[in-house]
């Protein structure tokens, strides 16, 4: 039996997409089974930053509405072997199209051939909130260093410790600037924690490389030498268990082989 | 039985025969003993009802036989007895809840009692008490202390930031930056002058001595 994680943030654009894609190539590149399923119907994006947009044939409504079998709408991402799959949202409907318990009985029977099940919530609180919770046993809220986002984030913890059935959340923290942090410009992450209090699992670089892999359709993650990438695989660790340390800036790679390049010049 | 006092008039009711029996009983009684004059005042009568209980609809019943007579008004009706809500409630409205979470954004913790928070509240989150709120945590939200009408009701916190503090239905407004500082240790509660005000956790041994339960004190 898989986990479903649920990635929601309750405000838009702090990088619900993009931590549910590279979360999901970070676990498929240690060997697990992955299905990402984008429940942003209307405004569908994991696809395209997944580079899967071009292979779709049904989505997750065709399923709901029985017009294929789940198997029929999974898109296969070729780079992981077979570990690795994508069940798109649709872009003619809306939210309404679906409702929790169609959701969770879908969520559940991926559960039965999948590790691990990534979804990929909208913003906001309503009804695409509603489903794209409904079928989850975990939860990783994102957020940024911003008060807003912040503010955002608090709420939608509360309505997921309402939740019976998903353990209690963990936090990602988004888009940090090392400069600002040094200015004390930005909420810093101690602040953010306590405010929030829960478990941060997560602190992600803002980083320009973000943007361009994720406009190539390449997540960054498939970059092993990217700070962010780097931030990336280690929440995906963190989930299998292991217990790697917080850096509060995960910044570039500090191995041995890395500082002997650094020696010579080389990166 | 009928008392006279120099507050007026006090009834008590027979307790053991049956209510119809109380009505006409207490009709004949009223419609005996008094003869009244255009020009007299009007009398407050108090209703002692020992031990028989009465609901809304009889002490309505009640209230109308007495009015029948002129220049009698019921004042109050009392009884030894009340029903096990009644009682359930009133130990609600005395009992300090206990709670230990976070109040976040969008959410409301409400209480009739006293409310003891373990826990912070959230900027966009709100606690309420029918009589005080102690925050073993950071208020940054707002608080409603004293919703069942007592003015001296108290709200107490480890670290002062609220959004808003409110006591019955005065409304605190903090001087501007007040706030974002964040003050440890604090209190807010209704002064002489019926504005909410706020000052260091000493100063309600002064002001609200009520607080202290301790009988013989250290
Ligand atoms: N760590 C990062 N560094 C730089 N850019 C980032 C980072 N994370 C996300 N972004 C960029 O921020 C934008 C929004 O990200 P994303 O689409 O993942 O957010 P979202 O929460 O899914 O948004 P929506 O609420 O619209 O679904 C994208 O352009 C993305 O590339
Ligand atoms: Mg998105």
């Amino acid at each position: 039996m898989g986990e479903a994680i649920v990635i929601t943030s309750g405000k838009g654009g702090v990088g619900k997409t993009t931590t549910s894609a590279n979360l999901g190539t970070s676990l498929a590149l240690l060997g697990k089974k992955v299905c990402l399923v984008d429940t942003d119907i209307g405004l569908r994006n994991l696809d395209v930053v997944m580079g899967l947009e071009n292979r779709i044939i049904y989505d997750l409504v065709d399923v709901v509405e029985g017009r294929c079998k789940i198997h029929q709408a999974l898109v296969k991402d070729k780079r992981f072997d077979g570990l690795l799959y994508l069940l798109p949202a649709a872009q003619t409907s809306d939210k309404s199209a679906v409702n929790p318990e169609q959701m969770k009985s879908l969520v559940e029977e991926l559960k039965q051939d999948y590790d691990y099940i990534i979804i990929d919530c909208p913003a906001g609180i309503e009804q695409g909130y509603k489903n794209a919770v409904a079928g989850a046993n975990k939860a990783i809220v994102v957020t940024t260093p911003e008060t807003s986002a912040v503010r955002d984030a608090d709420r939608i913890i509360g309505l997921l410790e309402k939740e019976e059935n998903i353990e209690p959340p963990m936090l990602v923290i988004n888009r940090i600037r090392n400069h600002m942090l040094k200015n004390g410009e930005m909420l810093d992450i101690d602040e953010i924690t306590a405010h929030l209090s829960i478990d941060l699992i997560g602190i992600v670089a803002d980083d320009d490389q973000v943007i361009k892999a994720s406009n190539q359709g390449e997540p960054i993650a498939l970059d092993p030498n990217n700070r962010a990438s780097i931030a990336y695989r280690n929440i995906a660790r963190r989930i299998l268990g292991e217990s790697i340390p917080l850096q509060p800036l995960e910044d570039e790679p500090k191995g041995f082989v890395a500082k002997i390049k650094a020696l010579f010049g080389a990166r | 039985m009928i008392k006279g006092t120099k507050d007026g008039l006090t009834l008590h009711l027979d307790d053991s025969c049956s209510f119809l029996e109380l009505l006409n009983e207490l009709d004949t009684k009223l419609s005996a003993n008094y003869r009244f004059q255009e020009n007299d005042p009007l009398i407050a009568v108090k209703v002692h009802t020992g031990n028989r209980y009465l609901s809304e609809n009889q002490k309505e019943k009640i209230k109308e036989v007495i009015r029948q007579k002129k220049k009698l008004v019921v004042d109050e009706i009392h009884s030894n007895v009340v029903t096990k809500e009644e009682a359930s409630q009133w130990i609600a409205e005395n009992q300090i809840a206990t709670v230990a979470k976070m109040v976040r954004s969008g959410q409301v913790l409400e209480v009739p009692g006293d409310l003891l928070l373990i826990g912070d509240v959230n900027p966009g989150g709100t606690v309420i008490a029918g009589g005080n709120i102690f925050v073993m945590g950071v208020l940054k939200g707002i608080a409603h202390a004293g919703t069942g009408g007592n003015e001296e009701s108290i709200i107490a916190a480890s670290v002062m930031k609220p959004a808003q503090l409110r006591i019955c239905g005065i409304v605190n407004r903090a001087p501007d930056g007040y706030a974002e500082e964040g003050h440890q240790m604090e209190c807010a509660y209704i002064d002489e002058n019926r504005q909410v005000v706020v000052d260091k956790l000493q100063v309600l041994k002064k002001h609200r001595p009520i607080l202290n339960r301790l009988e013989g004190g250290l």
